[in-house]
């Protein structure tokens, strides 16, 4: 998928601490392959700091974790905390998996820009993307 | 005459096509003896007892565990009271990983997907005031399970439980963690040498003890199909078996204490003909290809679990109606114990309520529907029959492939299991996306209006707190002598081949923690880490 | 702000030895952005001081894992590095999942190693277009080492063999026929061999296979001469210096020949053969060679990456593989050669574009392109009649 500019869209595709479910992460992966993003996957057990550091290097303009295991509250706030030290403001984070509608608000306040939950539809997923990239 | 019908192709969740209807010709040659059998006969297509649930009924064990061990022994509690008849306990993720839940990558995770157990006195606290000799446990963990076992029978010991009358179970199924449940730490070497340290201990002081539970449930909810689910799970149970036979065992020394899991999700023929499939194969390749004597080393006993994945965050309530036909589609399937998922479980932990329905609902096709009445009603149904077969079929074209890679190990580490799964996922995530597969209330009756859910259990934040404070004060206040010799001791034999089982006794004993006799193995043997995308 | 306004600002972080700049600028030359150009200008200068080691195999050998270690040890040897790995891009969407990552675990959140994904983006070689400029970039921004893992398959072996200073080829035990088929392609661009996952069966089979192409392949050269002159592994090579009957390698290459017990009698003796006739060149030439005769062996190594056996000889090779280069003259040689290269490259480009852009504005392409399709014109008349009428203008 070619943003305004012409480029690619990179996806950081992200599994933070010690959630095993990797199913959705995959899918979702794939998804945003068959559509025309380029898309980094982290692989397991990542800690904030090293994805924090895959989303500098690599240039993301998306970064999209997903999260089945509960952790997603302390988790997610960190990253986005290490991604603002570093200077980065310009890259959409999208977060998905198991998280309970009460916890969303919260994600939101921290600079998550949306939430999707189980049962999301992957066009979804990638439209809004594509709408919503900030670069 | 019309013969127009609704859509051009049919099938179900594996993607299948199926016919308009069965007939003899379908299960030509079929002969009763050689492929059935009467129930609790070779090979047991029709189940490994011959009263089945006539002589008693499954065991309906609800697996539970959340935030401490008070909270999770007040669980099991209620489920004893509300007649469950068996334990499952669910760890949190730094447990089944190996980490004390005061270490910096427990932090947001202590409690969450299950108890938090880090030391002895979790243990003591979890299963106080439940008569270790007359419930038995499963305990769902991988790497760490010979810790978990290790606990449990000193708890037994101090309830002055002899080890001989101890009953359950423990996962204990590394491959599967490799293929697909992911929980896993120290590299393929290591860890099948703790799985036969286990099987061997067991045979000789644990007889009771189910030592593995072979499980196809996380491979099914990683997205395989039901043959996969079938062949790749059988094909776990065949390394097992000959790891067990490598390490000097006798087959039959062991094999009758290994038993499964399968997952049971929507297709109800499929998933019936499922395990009779599975009973077929594994009783042929225990007595033809590993050569085992003892009918019981033949049996495929298994534990059932509804399908996780199936339920949805949409319309909650309807989680109930399809659990209800999953969990008959497990009975008439003739599985040994059965677990029901609670409908908000695609939400988050289920709540006391939840998880009360989806007991009843085991409760109410045990008692009011009347197939616990008669053993393997479906045996001769043209369509189930010839389901069985094909299953069967499908599973011995995936074990010559497995064994065309150089069996299960290498191909876990080509990462071609893993490649057939997230292709089966893909696939059916494809399929619900362009409507070929309806999912109610996702794809289908749509309810535009629908509320979020509120009503859903939560872990308390104060837990990671409390079991922080817990862990420390058992580091603090125990005979830290003892605990650094047994640790060291278990260090020294882990570098041998001696059992190690005595060790991580003694160590639990002293009340080492789950973090450190986990922490001294990565020291010593690595991690495993998967290497590839799909 | 203007494209070159832009690329000095990013020039000016980059220097300074910011990393979120440098994540931009291989950004902005993957997707051909103007400022590109003007950055990669200033950028030259800094240029041409690290060490760009190409890693090259087939899909499976274990690249990524190696790489990983690599990075490990070059940073224990307090160096700077610069990861660079190309995937493929799909076919059928454009898209594309890099998953390299995965596998560079030990080094991700180390402010020494740098790492970057490619997709190779429809270019049908195993590199992404952008990867010299990427390199430049890497180069410029002072890391020690660039190590740069390719797709594994297509033209990436030739075209990593033009970017890299050493070109590391990694393979693993048990490939059989396929061995065969690399071996014309593979074998004469490895500087160093690495046989991968040697924990497993064939492992040695694999070494002395490849070993056996090499000297094979050395036999009839000039230069024969190993560098450094030591006695390889098993004693089969000796050094010039003993000016032996038989050149260093080819006794050894009898042995495995024997050893591998594939091959007929009439292999034997026609190896054999062949080899007397190079012992006499080589005879000649011992004792007389000039550093520029000096050709390299390459050396084949066993490593199990995802333990990290054997990776540090691997490193020691590729250290060595650098100072042959540099006492050989072959490091200031491929200075000249690589900027001659690189100059043909873009007045190429840049004078096709340029000549093509007049004669589409003068509507003279879409004619002549029309005419070629229907046959009423040879491409080869059309190409001229372009050529006449719009380049140089």
């Amino acid at each position: 998928m070619e943003a305004a500019s012409g480029r690619r869209i990179r996806v950081l595709v992200a599994k933070l601490g010690l959630d095993a479910h990797d199913r959705g992460a995959k899918v979702v992966a794939r998804a945003y392959r068959d559509a025309g993003f380029e898309v980094i996957y982290t692989g397991l057990y990542q800690r904030p700091e090293a994805v924090a550091a895959a989303a500098i290097q690599e240039d993301v303009d998306v970064v999209a974790v997903s999260s089945l295991a509960g952790a997603h509250g302390v988790l997610i706030p960190q990253l986005i905390q290490l991604l603002r030290e570093q200077g980065v403001d310009d890259v959409l984070i999208l977060a998905g998996g198991i998280i309970p509608e009460d916890e969303v608000p919260a994600l939101l306040e921290a600079g998550v820009s949306r939430v999707f939950g189980p049962g999301s539809d992957l066009e979804e997923i990638i439209e809004y993307t594509r709408e919503n990239v900030k670069r | 005459m019309a013969t127009a019908e609704r859509k051009e192709r049919f099938a179900g969740v594996s993607d299948r096509p199926v016919k308009r209807f069965y007939g003899p010709d379908d299960i030509a040659g079929f002969e009763y003896d050689r492929d059935l059998g009467d129930p609790g006969e070779y090979p047991f297509t029709r189940g490994v007892h011959p009263t089945m649930y006539r002589g008693k009924l499954w065991t309906m064990r609800q697996f539970a565990g959340f935030g401490t061990a008070e909270e999770t022994n007040a669980r099991f509690r209620y489920l004893l009271e509300q007649g469950q008849t068996g334990l499952s306990t669910a760890f949190d993720m730094p447990t089944l990983l190996g980490y004390d839940s005061d270490h910096p990558y427990a932090n947001g995770e202590v409690g969450k997907l299950g108890v938090a157990i880090d030391s002895l006195r979790d243990f003591e606290i979890l299963f106080d005031s439940i008569p270790l000799d007359k419930v038995s446990t499963s305990m769902t963990i991988n790497p760490p399970a010979s810790i978990m076992l290790a606990m449990y029978l000193v708890v037994a010991e101090k309830q002055g439980v002899a080890w001989d009358q101890v009953s359950g179970t423990i996962q204990n199924d590394i491959l599967k963690d490799y293929i697909a449940q992911k929980t896993y730490i120290y590299p393929p070497g290591p860890s099948m040498r703790l799985i036969t340290d286990v099987m061997a201990f067991c045979a000789r002081n644990v007889p009771r003890w189910n030592t593995i539970s072979i499980s196809g449930y996380h491979i099914r909810e990683a997205g395989a199909t039901a043959a996969q689910e079938l062949a790749f799970t059988l094909a776990d149970g065949m390394a097992y078996v000959e790891a067990g036979i490598r390490a000097g065992l006798d087959v039959d020394e062991f094999a009758p204490r290994l038993s499964f899991f399968f997952d049971v999700h929507n297709d109800f023929f499929e998933e019936i003909a499922k395990f009779r499939a599975a009973r077929r194969i594994w009783a042929r390749v225990m007595r033809e290809r590993f050569g085992a004597r003892n009918p019981r080393s033949w049996m495929l006993r298994t534990h059932a679990q509804t399908a996780g994945v199936s339920l949805t965050a949409q319309q909650p309530e309807n989680n109930i109606v399809r659990v209800a036909l999953q969990a008959l589609a497990a009975v008439l399937g003739g599985t040994q114990s059965l677990h029901t998922n609670s409908y908000d479980e695609a939400l988050a932990l289920p709540s006391e309520e939840a998880v009360r329905i989806a007991l009843r609902t085991q409760q109410i096709i045990a008692e009011e529907s009347g197939v616990a009445n008669v053993v393997d009603p479906l045996a001769g149904s043209y369509y189930v029959e010839y389901l069985t077969n094909k299953l069967e079929e499908e599973a011995w074209d995936y074990f010559g492939k497995i064994e065309a890679l150089g069996g299960v190990v290498a191909a876990i580490e080509k990462g071609w299991f893993q490649q057939q799964i997230a292709d089966s996922a893909y696939r059916f995530q494809r399929r619900v996306m362009n409507g070929d597969y309806k999912v109610v209330g996702v794809n289908a009756y749509v309810d535009p209006d629908e509320k979020p859910a509120t009503n859903i259990l939560k872990v308390n934040p104060e837990v990671q707190r409390r079991q922080i404070e817990r862990v420390r004060e058992v580091r603090a206040t125990r005979d830290q002598k003892a605990a650094e010799a047994a640790l060291a001791e278990l260090r020294r034999a882990s570098q041998t081949d001696e059992n190690l089982m005595p060790y991580i006794i003694e160590c639990v004993r002293s009340y080492c923690t789950v973090g450190e006799i986990c922490g001294a193995w990565r020291e010593l043997w690595g991690e495993y880490r998967e290497e590839s995308v799909y | 702000m203007k494209p070159e306004d832009r690329a000095a600002e990013l020039f000016a972080r980059l220097r300074s030895g910011d990393r979120r700049a440098l994540a931009r600028a291989i950004t902005w030359i993957e997707n051909g952005a103007e400022e590109a150009t003007a950055l990669l200008r200033l950028v030259y200068p800094l240029t041409g001081r690290a060490h760009v080691v190409g890693i090259t195999g087939p899909p499976g050998a274990g690249k990524s894992t190696l790489v990983d270690r690599l990075a490990s040890e070059q940073r224990a040897r307090g160096r700077t590095v610069a990861i660079v790995a190309v995937d493929p891009t799909s076919p059928f969407s454009g898209g594309a999942i890099l998953g390299d990552r995965i596998r560079m675990q030990r080094t991700l959140t180390d402010p020494g190693v740098f790492m970057r994904s490619l997709a190779a983006r429809g270019h049908l070689g195993g590199l992404s277009p952008a990867t010299g400029e990427v390199v430049s970039v890497l180069d410029a921004f002072g890391f020690d080492v660039i190590l740069v893992e390719t797709v594994g398959t297509g033209q990436s072996e030739v075209e990593i063999m033009a970017l890299a200073h050493t070109t590391c080829v990694v393979v693993v035990p048990g490939l059989g026929d396929e061995i065969q088929a690399i071996k014309a392609g593979i074998l004469e661009i490895g500087d160093v061999f690495v046989c991968n996952k040697a924990d497993r069966d064939g492992a040695d089979r694999t070494v002395n296979e490849i070993e056996m192409m090499l000297d094979l392949g050395h036999m009839g050269q000039p230069g024969i001469n190993r560098w450094p002159a030591e006695p390889a592994e098993g004693g089969g090579a000796q050094s010039p210096a003993a000016g032996a009957a038989l050149p260093p390698g080819a006794d050894a290459a009898l042995r495995r020949l024997d050893r591998t017990g594939h091959h007929s009698a009439a292999d034997l003796a026609r190896a054999a053969g062949y080899m007397t006739r190079a012992a006499v060149h080589a005879a000649e030439r011992h004792g007389t060679a000039n550093p520029g005769d000096i050709s390299w062996r390459p050396p084949v190594l066993k490593t199990v990456a995802k333990d990290g056996q054997g990776v540090e000889a691997v490193v020691d090779r590729l250290d060595e593989h650098l100072t042959f280069l540099r006492e050989t003259g072959r490091w200031e040689a491929r200075r000249e050669k690589d900027a001659a290269l690189r100059l043909q490259e873009l007045v190429g480009q840049r004078a096709a574009r340029a000549t093509l852009d007049r004669a589409r504005a003068a509507g003279d392409l879409e004619l002549l392109v029309r005419q070629v399709a229907e046959r009423r014109l040879d491409p080869y008349t059309a190409a001229d009649e372009i050529l006449r009428n719009h380049w140089g203008r």
